[in-house]
């Protein structure tokens, strides 16, 4: 009767083999970022971390342009933004910008060379512009999300680009949206949701989070903040459990496009609540205004310079999300500066500012901060730790 | 290795067809086809089939079902455009959705949660006739009505869920769609709107309800099994000529745990438990939102949800950058 057992069981160890090639092979590190038993931590497969700085390593920064000679306005024509810089500066950055975003084209990616340099109806050359001062404007203004720290990040065109024409992660309108069923009978997929869709990490929620938080004009607290302020329920409140569903698909990006889990800026027992949440929140609310401004003020502006194949189903430009520059790691690049080696992107940052980061930095400190994670710490310092 | 310790039932009895007791004259049901055994069925439980009665609440019941299953099921096929593979492929992420919430309780268009409605009530309609069969099977067959009176406890939850709720909270949106993903979307959205469900007592109950049932039936049916080689399984007969199996299983309880359940109160223990885990589950679904709007302020207010030492020592109440006005500053206001 040894049989009996022996097949049952051969069968149930294959159904248990085959569940189980569905997980990440263990171990899976875990760090404690919270008051030990609220979950508060973060969860990384080791492997997959090792990958993720091999892939966001700094390109070698070229040296420091001297100071003093002629300004770029003067030597050039048609130098509408950085005009400011001295001729060496302006050279040095040029050659940096085609590194970073198309080192394949050279220059002849935003310049017709037979036209010369200074010839202006190349669409590349056009959206550079925009593209230039959007860096600088976040550099200036956005610092509460870019710049937090007294390491003073920042971004330049490579913490998106990454050598791409065209950054890896961006959106379109309705790009991955279920079938259409608008003047059908039936098949109503309401707000882009019920199908497998990247943008909310394969959930089935609201599939267009992108169109509703990080464009036009709405007012993004009242929008994402779903839940009550107040114990018993308020007569005047319209946050439905739609509304909710878009806000956590919303979330679903950012937990994604950071390589984090939600206890990164929320303690989980109390979403809404500040007081609990770890201060990355108030950088990740930054952040969202951030891009929907940019998108808003930089990018829809160049929908009319772009050529059909960088429009996409509805017309529109390539957008940004936190994929864009963040790349699946919770500071871009590490949080590796590269402003301090490119300080004419930074409007606020000084040249002597730039050098005493160079000096205090020193050349490969994002590689230091991609380090694998500590773990087992009693009672981790998230506000104090660089990293998190 | 001893034949009763087996994944699969091992006694299978294959005999003439038992047709059961006889209808009362004058029924209108009737029972129909041939009794057949299965050998595989039969060793997971029963391996005679039929004959079958379904009477008219069975016949009304099951068109009822196959009407709703139709309305959700060819929504979905409308969803990928009538395509037979993404239908199999994305089935389940696709869904039938209640309608948005600015209809409230009005009728919505087909198009926009009128097909919900229309599957939610014969969905409604099926469940409720089918309890009715339950109910009156059992009367018919001179049992007690414990199956129907569970069955209801989860007809209870049912309800609150999709039709008592919605209605108190004058929306429909309230409600859950139909959908494998969509629904667990919904359950997470439903807890997070309403300020974590794990706050409310009533789902706490209903977890220790939910979690006690597994425990008691792993027990129950562990000791039964244990038992078996003295007769363990004659369970109804050992309620009062308890015997030796009955009371090597008492025996071995009292000297685990210190407590044993008796034959009856065994079963009593898990009826209440597998009732009480809905019947309080409707009850917490029912007072979130219409009662209670946070469950975690709630448990704050009344001393419930506890406090722990300040980790983020810059964070408070005040690190929300919307109260600074923080939500109009930064950035250029325009860029060119």
């Amino acid at each position: 009767m040894a049989w009996s057992i022996r097949k049952p069981l051969a069968l149930a160890s294959l159904g248990v083999a085959a569940v189980l090639a569905g997980c990440e092979d263990p171990p899976i590190d875990s760090q404690q970022r919270g008051y030990r038993g609220v979950a508060l931590e973060q969860n990384y497969n080791p492997e997959d971390f090792a990958k993720l700085i091999e892939q966001n390593q700094v390109p070698e920064p070229g040296t420091p342009a001297p100071e003093g000679g002629q300004k770029a306005s003067e030597v050039y024509q048609n130098v509408e933004v950085l005009g400011h810089l001295n001729q060496a500066q302006f050279t040095r950055l040029m050659n940096a910008i085609t590194q970073w975003v198309s080192p394949d084209q050279g220059c002849a990616y935003c310049h017709e060379l037979s036209k010369g340099f200074a010839y202006d109806d190349v669409y590349t050359k056009k959206v550079s512009r925009y593209m230039l001062r959007m860096t600088m404007d976040i550099n200036e203004n956005w610092e509460k999300h870019v710049q937090n720290t007294e390491n003073k990040t920042g971004v330049t065109c490579y913490t998106c680009h990454r050598g791409n024409n065209l950054p890896k992660n961006v959106w379109w309108k309705n790009a991955d949206d279920p079938q259409n069923a608008t003047g059908m009978m039936a098949g109503w997929t309401p707000d882009g949701q019920n199908g497998p869709n990247m943008k909310t990490v394969y959930t089935s929620l609201p599939g267009n989070p992108f169109e509703r938080y990080l464009l036009g004009e709405g007012d993004l607290t009242q929008m994402i903040g779903v839940q009550g302020n107040q114990a018993l329920p308020d007569p005047q409140s319209t946050d439905s459990i739609q509304a909710t569903e878009a806000t956590y698909g919303f979330m679903m990006h950012q937990s994604d496009s950071l390589g984090v889990n939600c206890t990164y800026c929320h303690n989980s027992r109390a979403w809404g609540n500040w007081e609990q949440s770890p201060p990355q929140r108030v950088t990740a609310w930054h952040g969202q205004r951030m891009t929907r401004a940019i998108n808003n003020d930089y990018i829809v502006p160049t929908t009319d310079l772009l050529p059909a194949k960088r429009l996409g189903p509805k017309g529109d430009a390539p957008k940004a999300n936190c994929a864009t520059c963040h790349n699946g790691v919770y500071k871009p690049l590490f949080g590796a500066n590269m402003v301090k080696d490119y300080p004419s992107l930074d409007p606020n940052m000084s040249r002597e500012e730039a050098a005493e980061l160079r000096e205090k930095l020193g050349p490969d400190h994002g590689a230091n901060y991609g380090m694998p994670p500590r773990i087992g710490s009693e009672n981790a310092e998230p506000a104090v730790d660089n990293r998190f | 290795m001893p034949e009763y310790q087996n994944i699969f039932t091992r006694v299978e009895v294959q005999g003439p067809g038992e047709a059961g007791l006889a209808l009362p004259p004058g029924g209108t049901g009737r029972r129909f086809g041939t009794p057949m055994h299965n050998s595989l069925l039969g060793r997971i439980g029963h391996s005679q089939i039929g004959p079958i009665y379904l009477g008219w609440y069975g016949v009304a019941s099951i068109i009822c079902g196959f009407i709703a299953i139709e309305i959700i099921g060819l929504n979905m096929w409308a969803s990928v455009g009538w395509d037979p593979i993404q239908f199999v492929r994305q089935g389940p992420w696709l869904a039938l959705e209640p309608p948005p919430p600015e209809y409230g309780l009005s009728l919505p268009p087909l198009n926009q949660g009128g097909w919900w409605l229309m599957a939610g009530f014969f969905l409604t309609a099926a469940i409720l006739l089918w309890w009715v069969r339950t109910y009156r099977r059992a009367l018919q067959l001179g049992m007690g009505t414990h199956v129907a009176w569970a069955f209801a406890s989860a007809i209870w939850l049912y309800l609150v869920l999709g039709l008592i709720r919605p209605v108190m909270m004058g929306s429909w949106a309230e409600a859950v769609p139909f959908g494998i993903f969509p629904h667990l979307d919904w359950t997470a959205a439903f807890s997070i709107r309403y300020g974590n469900l794990f706050y409310n007592p009533f789902h706490m109950l209903s977890i220790v309800f939910l979690y006690g049932s597994t425990l008691l039936f792993a027990m129950h049916g562990a000791t039964i099994l244990a038992t078996s080689r003295y007769g363990g399984e004659r369970e109804s007969e050992q309620i009062t000529d308890r015997g030796t199996a009955s009371e090597r299983a008492a025996l071995f309880w009292r000297w685990t745990m210190g407590f044993n359940a008796t034959m009856e109160s065994i079963h009593r223990w898990a009826w209440w438990f597998a009732v009480l885990t809905p019947l309080t589950g409707g009850i917490g679904i029912l007072l979130t939102g219409t009662v209670v709007d946070n469950w975690y302020l709630w448990g704050v207010k009344h001393g419930l949800a506890p406090v722990y030492p300040d980790v983020f020592p810059g964070m408070t109440e005040m690190s929300n950058p919307a109260l600074s006005g923080g939500d109009m500053s930064g950035g250029a206001a325009t860029a060119q």
